[in-house]
């Protein structure tokens, strides 16, 4: 399937991008950066999922099956792709991913998953602010999702951060993004 | 069984359209094969029945193939009902760029309306 056949017209506000450190709501510092494409970021990421409680799991994502697992990750972290990490110390505790429908020009998909030992502590808007952050400096414009419609506390993160509802007609809600172009010419 | 399949021509459709028929095939289902409108489908209305054509004509079965109009989980629902079929098969939802399963508004609408069993195909 591909994204919506609308997008916002006017751009979000400017995101922060990453590197950047947050305390929690818990006093946790949380360091977000840019996954760098390493072996090791690769090991850290698997390890968060293997630790991920199926229960949270989304529409298939992230997939439990180590070998399914393995795939995925395959799919996500290849570098048409862009990856924030949210570390506590060294392990990963968050991840945030854009993923191209086709090529870097076309619209991103967008998902996002804290550990169950660091929900609800503020984590999951520090991430999404940096990955939109980080998909700006990039050049993205045009983010989409869809979310679970009784996931209210995904669907209310969203729509603080920016995104519209842009298809209620299924079991998930369609919502969507533009970010700031014009931010993209400035920094280069 | 009588098997009432609804198709609107995106992929997780035809992998629908292969799965029944190949059921069908084993074991002697009563399939009638219904093509239904789909604003988001790749294919137009007459690939789709071709393709559903050859699938049957492929598995050696013998199904009508209907030009569905109109609404297309209500037609499927109305349909089924009165036609006492015993199942409505479907396809099981779309997989997303990043690999998200997404169920469309037709399996949606006939899963909540149906008084059928139905089968979602992924």
């Amino acid at each position: 399937m591909t994204g919506p056949k609308r997008f916002p017209e006017v751009a979000a506000g400017e995101f922060p991008s990453p590197p950047r450190t947050v305390e929690d709501a818990d006093g946790r510092e949380i360091h977000l950066r840019a996954s760098d494409g390493s072996d090791a970021d690769r090991e850290a990421l698997r390890a968060m999922y293997e630790a991920f409680d199926p229960a949270d799991r989304a529409q298939g994502i992230p997939p439990s099956r180590p070998s399914k697992l393995a795939d995925w990750l395959d799919r996500i972290l290849t570098a048409d792709c862009c990856n924030v990490f949210a570390w506590d110390g060294d392990e990963v505790v968050g991840h945030a991913t854009l993923v191209p429908e086709n090529g870097p020009e076309s619209p991103y998909e967008l998902a996002i998953f804290v550990l169950q030992s660091h929900q609800g502590a503020g984590i999951g808007t520090a991430l999404m602010e940096s990955i939109l952050g980080h998909g700006t400096d990039v050049g993205i414009s045009e983010v989409w999702l869809t979310v679970e419609r009784w996931n209210r506390s995904a669907v209310g993160l969203y729509e603080k951060i920016g995104f519209e509802t842009t298809d209620a007609e299924s079991f998930e809600l369609e919502m969507a993004i533009r970010l700031d172009d014009d931010q993209t010419e400035r920094t280069g | 069984m009588k098997v009432l399949l609804g198709i609107g021509g995106s992929d997780d459709s035809i992998r629908a359209l292969e799965a029944v028929v190949a059921r069908a095939a084993a074991v002697g289902d009563d399939l009638t094969v219904a093509i239904v409108e789909n604003p988001r489908s790749p294919r137009s209305r007459e690939e789709i029945a071709e393709r559903a054509q050859e699938e049957l004509d492929a598995a050696g079965i013998d199904a009508p193939i209907r030009q569905v109009e109109g609404n297309p989980g209500s037609e499927l629902v109305d349909i089924a009902d009165r036609e006492a079929f015993d199942e409505i098969a479907l396809g099981g939802g779309q997989t997303s760029p990043m690999g998200k399963i997404n169920v469309g508004s037709i399996a949606e609408f006939v899963l909540l309306n149906a008084r059928t069993t139905v089968r979602l195909i992924r």
